[in-house]
């Protein structure tokens, strides 16, 4: 998932529709995320290319909407609904995942896995 | 003494059928000044002819009608304020002058300047004198006037005004107190050489010869009575600049300890020492120096009690002109209220623009007509609701719509942008008149071209230039009685002088400055009444409030302490300064 700066971006990318859980006030989406255009990318365990500043999954916590829906650790998230991931700060990544006033969010995520599997399924 | 709104300047709204030269003579003989100097706008309008002159120099109870027209309380109720005549006269101008206004917006003159300022002063003045002869609306104006005819007030009142404006009683109690201080000093100042000069006088004969040690006491007590009157000289021999309500405490207390303790030395050393003749001469003049030393140590004590007491900052005033609101904070230590408030006076001076009541009138005229607004007639008899009375009329006042919010923000948008406008021509007047002349150099002193001129006639000659822009920006901003022509040129000499640019030369017409800047005897307050609720010789406290009142305006005084601070250190290492990158920092949503 090597990118160079002012080329789009191509990726394989599975799209991932995660309910939200009420919890107590909160809702909540059951992963943990890192990374951000504010962040040091070399630090990033997920991520091949230690330049990429985009925003990854750490941790999918056990049973909750997110890995139901099928989410793993080391995903890199593209879109959420509609928005962009991968040129924003930590915050924003933050923000867009938890309004309050959206019940699902639909991500776009990409792992190394997807493109080995489809240039398998290719040859 | 405050003088109230029974004012000698109404008697001249009665007595106007005489001859208006005849002013000055009922005013109350202290008071009688004669104009010294023209408002700055009296110059310009100088009329052509003779039948200009009604249009120009209308008399001053035509004003009040027009006054009286614009808003039922404009003149009246803030000119009742006035006694003093300088101050008087300064208001007929400048009525004149806000007519001319009126006519000259009417009438668009060209302008012909003559720059001798002292012709206009002359003319103003006969030309008063000749007022009431050429004015032909007298008969109508003088009805005007009886409105507010309940501001008359008797001949017997202009009596009693007059002598207490004139009570001299007051400087006899200020010389008495000086006096009695240099009595007393003086006193006390020859009592250890009379001490040490009497038995060789009465008893020379019997007494010892005079040692090494004693001759050594008698330079020790002339350099100590030197240090003790170049010490008083220093601390005492001041100017009184000003002269308190009540006596100076601390002042008073220090007299009547050197009073009672001289006294005492007297009587120890009549008693045991003139009586039987004591023979001893060193234990004399040692009883003399023991005098001269604890002389100095009262000097000491009044350093610290006059001084150094209240050097150390314990109070924050607020001190708040009541016309306008302007306010200032200040710091005082420990001291009396009268003290307090004489300091803050000489703050005032300092700190507080100039007091313009032009620019109150604004306000007064609106007030005027929410008054106006609503009349309440009682109609059920004699029974007096006036609690019921008032509160209705507040109640129809706020359920009316009431649109002069609206007039006002319009109102003050466009004087600003009229303020604006007439200080950027002023601005561009002055910078243009600047750069006609210039100063000139050592080396050319033999070959000057044209003629060369001192300061004053180089600012009368490129002054006709801005003079117009000037004179509409100061009528503008309402600033045109505080600057005369005379004090406008030699302002202008001035910075001609001291090569200031055209900016420095008009910060003191765009800004109005503190009152000291203008004319000393016209603007300064003389007299200022100090009320409060404590004694004025108590200290300052914690939520003390009090006023000080002069003729025009108040200053109310609110005293606040200085919280007590808690300050508390805490160590930093210069080591502990160490920065990292940040992690990366994970989120879970």
């Amino acid at each position: 998932m090597a990118f160079v700066a002012g080329q789009p971006v191509t990726a394989v990318v599975q799209r991932i529709e995660i309910r939200k859980l009420r919890h107590g006030d909160n809702l909540i989406l059951g992963f943990s995320i890192g990374g951000g255009i504010d962040q040091d990318p070399a630090q990033n365990p997920y991520s091949e290319d230690k330049t990429d500043k985009g925003i990854y999954v750490t941790r999918v916590s056990e049973g909750g909407p997110a890995e139901v829906a099928g989410l793993q650790i080391g995903d890199k998230i593209m879109q959420v609904n509609g928005w962009d991931m991968t040129m924003v700060t930590h915050d924003q990544a933050r923000k867009r995942l938890t309004k309050k006033n959206e019940d699902v969010v639909r991500l776009l995520v990409t792992r190394k896995s997807l493109q080995q599997a489809i240039r398998q399924s290719l040859h | 003494m405050l003088l109230k709104n029974t004012d000698p300047w109404f008697v001249f709204k009665i007595d106007q059928l005489k001859n208006h030269a005849a002013n000055r003579l009922t005013i109350p003989t202290g008071l009688g000044k004669t104009i010294d100097k023209q408002p700055f706008g009296s110059w310009k309008a100088r009329p052509k002819s003779i039948n200009n002159w009604k249009s120009f120099y209308l008399p001053v109870c035509k004003e009040s009608a027009t006054m009286d027209t614009e808003s039922t309380y404009s003149g009246y109720s803030y000119y009742s304020g006035r006694s003093k005549s300088s101050h008087r006269h300064g208001e007929r101008s400048r009525d004149r002058q806000r007519s001319r206004n009126k006519d000259s917006s009417r009438s668009e003159k060209s302008v012909t300047i003559q720059t001798p300022p002292a012709e206009p002063l002359l003319g103003n003045e006969s030309i008063r004198g000749d007022e009431t002869v050429q004015d032909d609306n007298w008969g109508e104006t003088t009805t005007a006037i009886t409105g507010t005819s309940e501001h008359s007030i008797s001949q017997e009142d202009i009596a009693r005004i007059t002598k207490d404006v004139d009570d001299t009683g007051l400087d006899c109690t200020r010389h008495l107190g000086i006096a009695i201080a240099a009595v007393l000093g003086i006193l006390v100042f020859l009592t250890p050489i009379a001490f040490m000069v009497l038995p060789q006088v009465l008893w020379r004969e019997v007494l010892e010869p005079c040692g090494t040690v004693c001759e050594g006491l008698f330079i020790s007590v002339a350099f100590k009575l030197l240090i003790l009157l170049i010490g008083t000289w220093a601390l005492f021999f001041r100017k009184p600049k000003a002269q308190m309500p009540r006596v100076f405490v601390f002042r008073a207390l220090l007299m009547v300890l050197i009073f009672v303790f001289v006294v005492s030395y007297w009587l120890f050393y009549g008693v045991r020492i003139l009586d039987s003749r004591d023979p001893n001469y060193q234990g004399i003049v040692q009883y003399a120096v023991s005098l001269v030393d604890a002389l100095l140590f009262i000097h000491y004590l009044a350093i610290v009690l006059l001084e150094l007491r209240q050097l150390q900052p314990m109070f924050t005033v607020k001190v708040t002109r009541s016309t306008d609101g302007e306010s200032h904070f200040y710091t005082l230590g420990l001291l009396s209220i009268q003290r307090a408030a004489l300091v803050i006076l000489e703050n005032y001076y300092k700190d507080f623009t100039v007091h313009n009541p032009a620019l109150l009138t604004a306000a007064k005229s609106r007030a005027a007509k929410h008054m106006a607004g609503l009349k309440v007639y009682n109609v059920d008899g004699p029974g007096n609701n006036a609690a019921g009375q008032s509160r209705a009329m507040i109640a129809a006042a706020a359920r009316r719509r009431d649109s002069s919010h609206n007039e006002l923000y319009y109102e003050e948008a466009e004087h600003d942008r009229r303020v604006r406008k007439r200080r950027a021509r002023l601005v561009v007047a002055v910078e243009e008149a600047f750069t006609h002349i210039r100063r000139l150099q050592d080396d050319e002193q033999q070959k000057a071209p044209g003629e060369v001129m001192d300061p004053l006639n180089a600012a009368q000659s490129i002054f006709p230039s801005m003079a117009r822009a000037l004179q509409k920006y100061l009528r503008t901003t309402r600033q045109q009685h505080y600057h005369t022509m005379e004090s406008i040129l030699q302002h202008l000499a001035f910075c001609v002088t001291n090569n200031m640019t055209p900016k420095a030369f008009l910060e003191r017409y765009l800004n109005p400055g503190p009152t000291l800047q203008y004319d000393k005897n016209r603007w300064l307050a003389s007299q200022w009444t100090l009320s409060s609720e404590e004694a004025v010789t108590n200290g300052l406290k914690d939520g003390l409030v009090f006023t000080l009142k002069c003729l025009d305006f108040s200053l109310i005084v609110v005293v606040k302490k200085i919280p007590f601070i808690k300050l508390s250190e805490e160590f930093v290492d210069p080591k502990s300064h160490k920065f990292v990158l940040r992690l990366q920092s994970e989120t879970s949503v």
